[in-house]
Protein backbone atom coordinates (compact mmCIF):
# COMPACT_ATOMS: atom_id res chain seq x y z
CA UNK A 1 0.00 0.00 0.00
CA UNK A 2 1.67 3.42 -1.06
CA UNK A 3 1.38 6.40 1.27
CA UNK A 4 -0.39 8.88 0.69
CA UNK A 5 -4.01 7.25 -0.38
CA UNK A 6 -5.29 9.32 -2.68
CA UNK A 7 -8.73 9.37 -1.63
CA UNK A 8 -10.25 12.82 -3.54
CA UNK A 9 -10.98 11.46 -6.93
CA UNK A 10 -13.96 13.58 -7.17
CA UNK A 11 -11.21 16.27 -7.96
CA UNK A 12 -9.57 14.55 -10.01
CA UNK A 13 -8.59 11.36 -11.28
CA UNK A 14 -5.03 10.06 -12.46
CA UNK A 15 -4.75 8.96 -15.69
CA UNK A 16 -5.64 5.28 -16.84
CA UNK A 17 -1.99 3.48 -18.15
CA UNK A 18 -4.92 2.81 -21.65
CA UNK A 19 -5.48 6.29 -21.64
CA UNK A 20 -2.14 7.36 -21.41
CA UNK A 21 -0.76 4.81 -24.70
CA UNK A 22 -3.69 5.92 -26.35
CA UNK A 23 -2.69 9.54 -26.57
CA UNK A 24 1.22 9.04 -26.92
CA UNK A 25 1.43 8.88 -30.46
CA UNK A 26 -0.14 11.85 -30.73
CA UNK A 27 2.37 14.24 -29.50
CA UNK A 28 4.37 12.09 -31.28
CA UNK A 29 4.59 10.95 -35.08
CA UNK A 30 1.05 11.87 -35.40
CA UNK A 31 0.84 15.50 -33.79
CA UNK A 32 -1.26 17.09 -37.34
CA UNK A 33 -3.86 19.49 -36.66
CA UNK A 34 -6.96 18.03 -37.24
CA UNK A 35 -8.04 20.77 -39.66
CA UNK A 36 -5.04 20.47 -41.92
CA UNK A 37 -7.26 19.17 -44.68
CA UNK A 38 -4.60 19.10 -47.71
CA UNK A 39 -2.10 16.21 -46.19
CA UNK A 40 -2.13 13.09 -44.45
CA UNK A 41 -1.09 14.24 -41.13
CA UNK A 42 -3.89 16.14 -41.26
CA UNK A 43 -6.53 13.58 -41.86
CA UNK A 44 -5.08 10.91 -39.33
CA UNK A 45 -5.40 13.44 -36.73
CA UNK A 46 -9.11 14.28 -37.75
CA UNK A 47 -9.79 10.39 -38.08
CA UNK A 48 -8.42 10.23 -34.59
CA UNK A 49 -10.75 13.26 -33.17
CA UNK A 50 -13.63 11.71 -34.91
CA UNK A 51 -13.24 8.46 -33.43
CA UNK A 52 -13.33 10.39 -29.73
CA UNK A 53 -16.09 12.07 -30.57
CA UNK A 54 -18.15 8.60 -31.68
CA UNK A 55 -16.46 7.40 -28.21
CA UNK A 56 -17.92 10.36 -26.26
CA UNK A 57 -21.27 10.34 -27.50
CA UNK A 58 -21.91 6.62 -27.40
CA UNK A 59 -21.78 7.55 -23.60
CA UNK A 60 -24.99 9.66 -23.22
CA UNK A 61 -26.96 7.96 -26.00
CA UNK A 62 -26.04 11.01 -28.66
CA UNK A 63 -25.33 11.46 -31.99
CA UNK A 64 -21.41 12.29 -32.79
CA UNK A 65 -22.47 15.39 -34.54
CA UNK A 66 -23.78 16.49 -31.43
CA UNK A 67 -20.94 16.52 -29.60
CA UNK A 68 -18.48 19.98 -29.42
CA UNK A 69 -14.94 19.78 -28.25
CA UNK A 70 -13.93 22.47 -25.42
CA UNK A 71 -10.67 22.65 -22.95
CA UNK A 72 -12.95 21.32 -19.75
CA UNK A 73 -16.38 21.51 -18.25
CA UNK A 74 -15.97 24.96 -17.10
CA UNK A 75 -15.66 26.09 -20.37
CA UNK A 76 -18.69 23.98 -21.64
CA UNK A 77 -20.43 25.32 -18.76
CA UNK A 78 -19.67 29.08 -20.38
CA UNK A 79 -20.59 27.80 -23.85
CA UNK A 80 -23.88 26.19 -22.96
CA UNK A 81 -25.32 29.65 -20.49
CA UNK A 82 -23.86 32.67 -22.08
CA UNK A 83 -24.03 31.15 -25.49
CA UNK A 84 -27.87 29.96 -25.06
CA UNK A 85 -28.84 33.17 -23.40
CA UNK A 86 -27.50 35.14 -26.12
CA UNK A 87 -28.95 33.26 -28.69
CA UNK A 88 -32.50 33.17 -27.32
CA UNK A 89 -32.01 36.65 -25.99
CA UNK A 90 -35.52 37.51 -28.07
CA UNK A 91 -37.23 34.70 -26.70
CA UNK A 92 -36.83 35.88 -23.23
CA UNK A 93 -33.96 36.61 -20.61
CA UNK A 94 -35.01 34.44 -17.64
CA UNK A 95 -32.56 31.71 -16.20
CA UNK A 96 -33.17 28.88 -13.80
CA UNK A 97 -30.77 26.82 -11.84
CA UNK A 98 -29.66 25.99 -8.07
CA UNK A 99 -27.35 27.30 -5.56
CA UNK A 100 -25.29 23.80 -4.59
CA UNK A 101 -23.78 24.30 -8.97
CA UNK A 102 -20.73 24.49 -9.80
CA UNK A 103 -19.00 27.35 -9.65
CA UNK A 104 -18.34 26.79 -13.07
CA UNK A 105 -22.50 26.89 -13.70
CA UNK A 106 -23.15 29.72 -11.16
CA UNK A 107 -20.63 32.45 -12.05
CA UNK A 108 -21.35 32.48 -15.26
CA UNK A 109 -25.57 33.43 -14.63
CA UNK A 110 -24.47 35.83 -12.14
CA UNK A 111 -22.67 37.05 -14.54
CA UNK A 112 -25.88 37.28 -17.17
CA UNK A 113 -27.79 38.91 -13.88
CA UNK A 114 -25.36 42.27 -14.15
CA UNK A 115 -26.41 42.36 -17.88
CA UNK A 116 -30.42 42.49 -17.83
CA UNK A 117 -31.25 38.74 -17.10
CA UNK A 118 -33.04 37.62 -14.50
CA UNK A 119 -32.33 34.05 -12.58
CA UNK A 120 -33.82 32.12 -10.03
CA UNK A 121 -32.38 30.14 -7.51
CA UNK A 122 -34.16 27.18 -6.83
CA UNK A 123 -34.76 26.03 -3.33
CA UNK A 124 -32.65 22.63 -2.02
CA UNK A 125 -33.92 20.89 0.53
CA UNK A 126 -31.25 19.43 3.38
CA UNK A 127 -29.86 16.77 1.18
CA UNK A 128 -29.47 19.80 -1.79
CA UNK A 129 -32.29 18.19 -3.80
CA UNK A 130 -34.24 20.07 -5.96
CA UNK A 131 -37.79 19.30 -6.25
CA UNK A 132 -39.28 18.83 -9.99
CA UNK A 133 -42.10 20.76 -8.97
CA UNK A 134 -40.38 23.99 -8.39
CA UNK A 135 -38.88 24.12 -11.05
CA UNK A 136 -41.98 23.74 -13.10
CA UNK A 137 -43.29 26.84 -11.26
CA UNK A 138 -41.01 28.83 -11.88
CA UNK A 139 -40.97 28.84 -15.64
CA UNK A 140 -42.47 31.43 -17.40
CA UNK A 141 -42.96 32.79 -20.90
CA UNK A 142 -39.33 34.35 -20.61
CA UNK A 143 -37.01 31.23 -19.56
CA UNK A 144 -34.86 30.02 -21.74
CA UNK A 145 -32.90 27.67 -19.99
CA UNK A 146 -32.81 25.51 -16.83
CA UNK A 147 -29.39 24.20 -15.50
CA UNK A 148 -29.15 21.45 -13.16
CA UNK A 149 -26.66 19.42 -12.32
CA UNK A 150 -26.47 16.03 -12.50
CA UNK A 151 -24.62 14.89 -9.36
CA UNK A 152 -22.88 17.17 -6.85
CA UNK A 153 -19.18 17.04 -6.65
CA UNK A 154 -19.38 18.28 -3.26
CA UNK A 155 -21.89 16.28 -1.30
CA UNK A 156 -22.37 13.70 -3.79
CA UNK A 157 -26.39 14.31 -4.11
CA UNK A 158 -28.08 13.38 -7.63
CA UNK A 159 -30.40 15.58 -8.84
CA UNK A 160 -33.79 13.95 -10.63
CA UNK A 161 -32.82 15.27 -13.62
CA UNK A 162 -35.46 12.95 -15.68
CA UNK A 163 -37.98 14.30 -14.51
CA UNK A 164 -36.34 17.80 -14.64
CA UNK A 165 -36.12 17.28 -18.16
CA UNK A 166 -39.28 16.09 -19.08
CA UNK A 167 -41.07 19.15 -16.86
CA UNK A 168 -38.51 21.35 -19.48
CA UNK A 169 -39.83 19.66 -22.65
CA UNK A 170 -43.39 19.90 -21.72
CA UNK A 171 -42.91 24.00 -21.21
CA UNK A 172 -41.03 24.09 -24.65
CA UNK A 173 -37.55 25.71 -22.32
CA UNK A 174 -34.26 23.87 -22.99
CA UNK A 175 -32.52 21.57 -20.42
CA UNK A 176 -28.91 21.92 -19.63
CA UNK A 177 -26.91 19.37 -17.07
CA UNK A 178 -23.61 19.98 -15.86
CA UNK A 179 -22.78 16.11 -15.68
CA UNK A 180 -18.90 16.00 -14.60
CA UNK A 181 -19.11 13.54 -12.08
CA UNK A 182 -21.70 11.00 -13.65
CA UNK A 183 -20.62 11.03 -17.07
CA UNK A 184 -19.39 7.42 -18.29
CA UNK A 185 -19.71 6.59 -14.87
CA UNK A 186 -23.28 6.33 -14.46
CA UNK A 187 -26.21 5.25 -17.24
CA UNK A 188 -27.34 9.17 -19.03
CA UNK A 189 -29.48 8.65 -22.11
CA UNK A 190 -30.15 12.62 -23.44
CA UNK A 191 -33.60 10.82 -25.44
CA UNK A 192 -35.11 10.03 -22.03
CA UNK A 193 -33.78 12.39 -20.21
CA UNK A 194 -35.03 15.18 -22.46
CA UNK A 195 -31.69 17.17 -22.23
CA UNK A 196 -30.50 19.75 -24.49
CA UNK A 197 -26.95 20.27 -23.27
CA UNK A 198 -24.63 18.46 -21.31
CA UNK A 199 -21.06 19.23 -20.09
CA UNK A 200 -18.20 16.60 -19.36
CA UNK A 201 -15.02 16.75 -18.36
CA UNK A 202 -11.73 14.40 -19.21
CA UNK A 203 -10.07 14.69 -15.80
CA UNK A 204 -12.97 13.08 -13.65
CA UNK A 205 -12.60 10.10 -15.71
CA UNK A 206 -9.51 9.24 -16.38
CA UNK A 207 -8.46 10.63 -18.72
CA UNK A 208 -6.32 14.49 -19.18
CA UNK A 209 -7.05 17.42 -17.42
CA UNK A 210 -7.43 20.85 -20.73
CA UNK A 211 -10.00 18.55 -22.56
CA UNK A 212 -13.95 18.75 -22.14
CA UNK A 213 -17.14 17.96 -24.42
CA UNK A 214 -20.19 19.77 -24.72
CA UNK A 215 -23.22 17.89 -26.01
CA UNK A 216 -25.62 20.15 -28.14
CA UNK A 217 -29.03 18.54 -29.24
CA UNK A 218 -29.79 18.75 -33.17
CA UNK A 219 -33.07 17.55 -33.11
CA UNK A 220 -36.05 18.02 -31.40
CA UNK A 221 -35.20 20.89 -31.26
CA UNK A 222 -32.33 21.79 -32.93
CA UNK A 223 -30.39 24.16 -30.12
CA UNK A 224 -28.32 27.03 -31.40
CA UNK A 225 -25.41 28.79 -29.19
CA UNK A 226 -23.37 31.52 -29.79
CA UNK A 227 -19.90 30.68 -29.81
CA UNK A 228 -18.05 32.46 -26.99
CA UNK A 229 -14.60 31.68 -28.45
CA UNK A 230 -14.46 33.61 -31.53
CA UNK A 231 -11.79 32.59 -34.65
CA UNK A 232 -11.51 30.15 -36.83
CA UNK A 233 -14.89 28.39 -37.22
CA UNK A 234 -14.03 25.17 -35.77
CA UNK A 235 -16.73 22.35 -34.27
CA UNK A 236 -19.03 24.28 -36.30
CA UNK A 237 -18.53 27.55 -35.89
CA UNK A 238 -19.35 27.34 -31.93
CA UNK A 239 -15.88 26.19 -30.53
CA UNK A 240 -12.65 28.10 -32.78
CA UNK A 241 -9.47 26.94 -32.18
CA UNK A 242 -7.30 23.78 -32.76
CA UNK A 243 -8.16 21.17 -31.48
CA UNK A 244 -6.41 19.20 -28.42
CA UNK A 245 -5.78 16.31 -30.02
CA UNK A 246 -4.19 14.50 -27.78
CA UNK A 247 -6.39 15.60 -25.14
CA UNK A 248 -9.45 14.84 -27.43
CA UNK A 249 -7.77 11.32 -28.24
CA UNK A 250 -7.72 10.70 -24.41
CA UNK A 251 -11.00 11.94 -23.12
CA UNK A 252 -12.57 9.29 -26.06
CA UNK A 253 -10.47 6.27 -24.93
CA UNK A 254 -10.95 7.42 -20.97
CA UNK A 255 -15.04 7.57 -21.37
CA UNK A 256 -15.00 4.31 -23.61
CA UNK A 257 -12.99 2.78 -20.83
CA UNK A 258 -15.61 4.09 -18.40
CA UNK A 259 -18.48 2.63 -20.53
CA UNK A 260 -17.12 -0.65 -20.81
CA UNK A 261 -16.64 -1.22 -17.04
CA UNK A 262 -19.21 0.64 -15.77
CA UNK A 263 -21.79 -1.69 -14.18
CA UNK A 264 -19.20 -3.86 -12.25
CA UNK A 265 -16.92 -0.69 -11.53
CA UNK A 266 -19.86 1.14 -10.54
CA UNK A 267 -20.49 -1.80 -7.91
CA UNK A 268 -17.14 -2.26 -6.67
CA UNK A 269 -16.67 1.60 -5.84
CA UNK A 270 -20.10 1.47 -3.76
CA UNK A 271 -18.96 -0.95 -2.02
CA UNK A 272 -15.78 0.67 -0.83
CA UNK A 273 -17.40 4.09 -0.06
CA UNK A 274 -20.24 1.99 1.54
CA UNK A 275 -16.95 -0.05 3.65
CA UNK A 276 -15.35 3.51 4.50
CA UNK A 277 -18.93 4.92 5.74
CA UNK A 278 -19.86 1.74 7.66
CA UNK A 279 -16.29 1.91 9.31
CA UNK A 280 -16.12 5.21 10.25
CA UNK A 281 -20.10 5.30 11.44
CA UNK A 282 -19.36 2.57 13.63
CA UNK A 283 -16.53 3.78 15.87
CA UNK A 284 -17.52 7.24 15.90
CA UNK A 285 -20.87 8.91 17.60
CA UNK A 286 -21.80 12.06 16.23
CA UNK A 287 -21.10 11.70 12.99
CA UNK A 288 -23.29 13.92 10.21
CA UNK A 289 -23.81 12.83 6.56
CA UNK A 290 -23.76 15.22 3.78
CA UNK A 291 -25.71 15.12 1.19
CA UNK A 292 -29.28 12.31 0.13
CA UNK A 293 -28.34 9.02 2.01
CA UNK A 294 -29.36 7.25 -1.17
CA UNK A 295 -29.54 9.10 -4.15
CA UNK A 296 -26.16 9.56 -4.14
CA UNK A 297 -22.82 9.49 -6.77
CA UNK A 298 -21.45 5.89 -5.76
CA UNK A 299 -17.96 6.76 -4.80
CA UNK A 300 -18.57 9.55 -2.39
CA UNK A 301 -18.76 10.19 1.13
CA UNK A 302 -19.05 13.81 2.60
CA UNK A 303 -18.96 13.44 6.10
CA UNK A 304 -19.08 15.93 9.37
CA UNK A 305 -17.63 14.93 12.53
CA UNK A 306 -19.12 17.38 15.07
CA UNK A 307 -17.13 19.67 16.87
CA UNK A 308 -14.11 18.65 15.32
CA UNK A 309 -12.40 21.33 12.80
CA UNK A 310 -11.44 19.79 9.14
CA UNK A 311 -8.28 21.18 9.03
CA UNK A 312 -6.84 20.29 11.96
CA UNK A 313 -8.44 17.09 11.21
CA UNK A 314 -6.68 16.56 7.53
CA UNK A 315 -3.81 17.24 9.60
CA UNK A 316 -4.32 14.59 11.92
CA UNK A 317 -4.35 11.96 8.96
CA UNK A 318 -2.26 13.61 6.43
CA UNK A 319 -1.14 10.40 4.80
CA UNK A 320 -4.61 10.45 3.13
CA UNK A 321 -5.33 13.20 0.75
CA UNK A 322 -8.90 14.36 1.08
CA UNK A 323 -11.18 17.81 0.89
CA UNK A 324 -12.96 19.69 3.23
CA UNK A 325 -15.37 22.11 3.59
CA UNK A 326 -13.94 24.31 6.32
CA UNK A 327 -12.87 27.76 6.10
CA UNK A 328 -9.76 27.31 6.74
CA UNK A 329 -8.97 25.44 3.97
CA UNK A 330 -10.23 28.01 1.05
CA UNK A 331 -8.19 30.87 0.13
CA UNK A 332 -10.94 33.11 0.85
CA UNK A 333 -11.76 31.96 4.32
CA UNK A 334 -15.03 31.02 3.19
CA UNK A 335 -16.83 27.78 4.26
CA UNK A 336 -18.17 25.81 1.53
CA UNK A 337 -21.40 27.73 -0.26
CA UNK A 338 -22.77 23.80 -1.26
CA UNK A 339 -22.84 22.88 2.75
CA UNK A 340 -24.39 26.56 3.58
CA UNK A 341 -26.67 26.00 1.31
CA UNK A 342 -28.11 22.97 2.64
CA UNK A 343 -29.13 25.25 5.43
CA UNK A 344 -27.36 23.00 8.06
CA UNK A 345 -25.18 25.84 9.98
CA UNK A 346 -21.60 26.79 9.31
CA UNK A 347 -20.49 24.83 11.91
CA UNK A 348 -21.19 21.49 10.16
CA UNK A 349 -19.31 23.09 7.45
CA UNK A 350 -16.00 23.48 9.15
CA UNK A 351 -16.22 19.92 10.37
CA UNK A 352 -16.83 18.86 6.76
CA UNK A 353 -14.56 16.46 5.24
CA UNK A 354 -15.26 14.73 1.37
CA UNK A 355 -13.81 11.37 0.75
CA UNK A 356 -13.97 10.32 -2.83
CA UNK A 357 -12.67 6.82 -3.70
CA UNK A 358 -12.40 5.27 -7.42
CA UNK A 359 -11.05 3.11 -9.77
CA UNK A 360 -7.29 2.65 -7.74
CA UNK A 361 -9.17 2.74 -4.48
CA UNK A 362 -8.48 -0.38 -2.41
CA UNK A 363 -9.83 -2.27 0.49
CA UNK A 364 -6.69 -1.92 2.12
CA UNK A 365 -6.56 1.24 1.82
CA UNK A 366 -10.23 2.09 3.07
CA UNK A 367 -9.42 0.00 6.45
CA UNK A 368 -6.12 2.04 6.87
CA UNK A 369 -8.27 5.05 6.14
CA UNK A 370 -10.82 4.61 8.61
CA UNK A 371 -8.83 3.37 11.44
CA UNK A 372 -6.36 6.73 10.71
CA UNK A 373 -9.24 8.71 10.30
CA UNK A 374 -11.18 7.89 13.48
CA UNK A 375 -7.95 7.54 15.49
CA UNK A 376 -7.46 11.51 15.07
CA UNK A 377 -10.94 12.74 15.69
CA UNK A 378 -11.30 10.82 18.98
CA UNK A 379 -7.94 12.76 19.49
CA UNK A 380 -8.93 15.83 18.27
CA UNK A 381 -12.11 15.57 20.84
CA UNK A 382 -9.85 15.19 23.68
CA UNK A 383 -8.74 18.67 22.49
CA UNK A 384 -12.20 20.00 21.77
CA UNK A 385 -14.15 22.42 24.39
CA UNK A 386 -17.37 21.90 22.21
CA UNK A 387 -17.05 18.12 22.68
CA UNK A 388 -16.53 18.69 26.37
CA UNK A 389 -19.56 21.03 26.58
CA UNK A 390 -21.99 17.99 24.67
CA UNK A 391 -20.45 15.79 27.21
CA UNK A 392 -21.60 18.20 30.47
CA UNK A 393 -24.90 18.03 28.54
CA UNK A 394 -24.77 21.20 27.06
CA UNK A 395 -27.09 22.61 24.54
CA UNK A 396 -24.29 24.33 21.88
CA UNK A 397 -27.07 26.19 20.07
CA UNK A 398 -28.23 27.93 23.25
CA UNK A 399 -24.69 29.32 24.07
CA UNK A 400 -24.00 33.22 23.99
CA UNK A 401 -20.57 33.08 21.96
CA UNK A 402 -18.26 36.00 22.12
CA UNK A 403 -17.39 35.96 18.80
CA UNK A 404 -15.61 39.39 17.12
CA UNK B 1 -1.23 24.19 3.42
CA UNK B 2 2.82 23.77 4.91
CA UNK B 3 2.77 24.12 8.31
CA UNK B 4 6.27 25.41 9.99
CA UNK B 5 7.41 23.04 12.31
CA UNK B 6 6.74 24.34 15.50
CA UNK B 7 3.12 24.32 14.46
CA UNK B 8 3.34 20.82 13.62
CA UNK B 9 4.81 20.11 17.16
CA UNK B 10 2.16 22.35 18.90
CA UNK B 11 -0.36 19.87 17.02
CA UNK B 12 1.41 16.53 17.71
CA UNK B 13 2.06 17.26 21.13
CA UNK B 14 0.16 20.19 22.80
CA UNK B 15 0.89 21.42 25.68
CA UNK B 16 -1.67 21.72 28.93
CA UNK B 17 -4.50 19.74 27.26
CA UNK B 18 -7.78 19.80 29.31
CA UNK B 19 -9.35 21.63 31.98
CA UNK B 20 -9.37 22.95 35.50
CA UNK B 21 -12.78 23.37 37.90
CA UNK B 22 -14.22 26.22 36.46
CA UNK B 23 -15.91 26.59 40.38
CA UNK B 24 -12.62 27.00 42.25
CA UNK B 25 -11.89 30.56 43.16
CA UNK B 26 -8.11 30.58 41.82
CA UNK B 27 -8.97 29.73 38.57
CA UNK B 28 -10.39 32.02 35.38
CA UNK B 29 -12.12 30.41 32.40
CA UNK B 30 -12.15 32.31 29.09
CA UNK B 31 -14.06 31.37 25.72
CA UNK B 32 -13.53 33.04 22.71
CA UNK B 33 -15.07 32.66 19.07
CA UNK B 34 -17.99 30.80 17.91
CA UNK B 35 -18.40 27.25 16.49
CA UNK B 36 -19.83 29.23 13.20
CA UNK B 37 -16.91 31.12 12.77
CA UNK B 38 -14.88 27.42 12.60
CA UNK B 39 -12.42 28.43 16.04
CA UNK B 40 -13.50 28.94 19.57
CA UNK B 41 -10.81 28.79 22.52
CA UNK B 42 -10.99 27.61 25.81
CA UNK B 43 -8.39 28.79 28.38
CA UNK B 44 -7.78 28.29 31.77
CA UNK B 45 -5.55 30.04 34.22
CA UNK B 46 -5.19 29.13 38.15
CA UNK B 47 -3.49 31.70 40.23
CA UNK B 48 -1.68 31.69 43.35
CA UNK B 49 -2.49 33.99 46.67
CA UNK B 50 -0.08 36.55 44.78
CA UNK B 51 -1.74 36.57 41.68
CA UNK B 52 0.78 34.03 39.69
CA UNK B 53 -0.70 32.03 37.21
CA UNK B 54 0.63 28.70 37.81
CA UNK B 55 -1.03 26.43 36.07
CA UNK B 56 -3.26 26.85 32.73
CA UNK B 57 -5.04 24.34 30.16
CA UNK B 58 -7.00 24.59 27.06
CA UNK B 59 -9.16 23.63 24.69
CA UNK B 60 -9.38 24.25 21.05
CA UNK B 61 -12.05 23.73 18.04
CA UNK B 62 -9.97 25.14 15.24
CA UNK B 63 -7.25 24.61 12.45
CA UNK B 64 -3.57 23.47 13.37
CA UNK B 65 -2.46 26.98 13.99
CA UNK B 66 -5.40 27.91 16.17
CA UNK B 67 -4.45 24.70 17.94
CA UNK B 68 -0.92 25.66 18.41
CA UNK B 69 -1.47 29.64 18.97
CA UNK B 70 -3.69 28.54 22.14
CA UNK B 71 -1.41 25.68 23.01
CA UNK B 72 1.79 28.28 22.72
CA UNK B 73 -0.26 30.47 25.10
CA UNK B 74 -0.80 28.47 27.77
CA UNK B 75 3.11 27.80 27.53
CA UNK B 76 3.95 31.33 27.85
CA UNK B 77 1.58 32.21 30.45
CA UNK B 78 2.39 29.91 32.93
CA UNK B 79 4.56 31.62 35.86
CA UNK B 80 3.70 34.93 34.64
CA UNK B 81 1.90 37.41 36.60
CA UNK B 82 -1.55 38.42 35.29
CA UNK B 83 -0.14 41.87 34.46
CA UNK B 84 3.07 40.18 32.35
CA UNK B 85 0.86 38.20 31.00
CA UNK B 86 -1.88 40.76 29.55
CA UNK B 87 1.54 41.76 27.86
CA UNK B 88 1.60 38.84 25.59
CA UNK B 89 0.60 40.23 21.94
CA UNK B 90 -0.40 37.93 18.80
CA UNK B 91 2.58 39.60 16.91
CA UNK B 92 4.78 37.77 19.34
CA UNK B 93 2.92 34.28 18.57
CA UNK B 94 2.82 35.03 14.90
CA UNK B 95 6.54 35.13 14.96
CA UNK B 96 7.14 32.08 17.10
CA UNK B 97 4.96 29.60 15.16
CA UNK B 98 5.69 31.53 11.36
CA UNK B 99 2.27 32.14 10.65
CA UNK B 100 1.19 33.02 7.43
CA UNK B 101 -0.92 35.97 6.86
CA UNK B 102 -4.11 33.95 6.64
CA UNK B 103 -3.77 32.47 9.98
CA UNK B 104 -3.37 35.51 11.96
CA UNK B 105 -6.09 35.84 13.30
CA UNK B 106 -5.74 32.22 14.93
CA UNK B 107 -3.14 34.72 17.24
CA UNK B 108 -5.51 37.17 17.71
CA UNK B 109 -7.58 34.57 19.02
CA UNK B 110 -5.03 33.37 21.20
CA UNK B 111 -4.37 36.68 22.57
CA UNK B 112 -8.29 37.39 23.39
CA UNK B 113 -8.63 33.85 25.26
CA UNK B 114 -5.47 34.85 27.81
CA UNK B 115 -7.43 38.12 28.35
CA UNK B 116 -10.60 36.62 28.64
CA UNK B 117 -9.54 34.27 31.24
CA UNK B 118 -7.70 36.88 33.36
CA UNK B 119 -10.87 39.40 32.94
CA UNK B 120 -13.11 36.45 34.30
CA UNK B 121 -9.99 35.50 37.27
CA UNK B 122 -9.95 39.42 38.34
CA UNK B 123 -14.16 39.36 37.79
CA UNK B 124 -14.65 35.80 40.29
CA UNK B 125 -11.57 38.13 42.97
CA UNK B 126 -13.50 41.69 42.90
CA UNK B 127 -17.00 39.20 43.82
CA UNK B 128 -15.47 37.78 46.27
CA UNK B 129 -14.05 41.11 47.84
CA UNK B 130 -17.41 42.30 47.89
CA UNK B 131 -18.99 38.83 49.39
CA UNK B 132 -16.90 39.01 52.26
CA UNK B 133 -17.42 42.75 52.84
CA UNK B 134 -20.84 42.51 52.84
CA UNK B 135 -20.62 39.47 55.33
CA UNK B 136 -18.59 41.88 57.91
Amino acid sequence: MKLPIYMDYNATTPVDPKVLEAMLPYFKEEFGNAASRSHSFGWRAEEAVEHARAQVAAAIGASPKEIIWTSGATESNNIAIKGVAAMYADKGRHIITQPTEHKAVIDPCKYLEQHGYQVTFLPVDKYGMVDPEDVRKAITSETVLVSIMHGNNEIGTLQPIGEIGRICKAQGVLFHTDACQTFAKLPINVEEMGIDLLSCSGHKIYGPKGVGALYVRRKNPRVRCEPVLHGGGHERGIRSGTLNVPGIVGMGRAAELCVRHQAEELARVTALRDRLKDGILGRLSHVYLNGHPTQRIPNNLNLSFLYVEGESLMMGFNDIAVSSGSACTSASLEPSYVLKALGLGDDLAHSSIRFSVGRFTTAEEVDYAIERVCTAVERLRELSPLYEMVQEGIDLSKVQWAAH
Amino acid sequence: MAYSQKVVDHYENPRNVGSLDKNDPAVGTGVVGAPECGDVMKLQIKCDEQGRIVDAKFKTFGCGSAIASSSLATEWIKGKTLDQALAIKNTEIVKELSLPPVKIHCSVLAEDAIRAAIEDYRQKQRTTVETAVAGQ
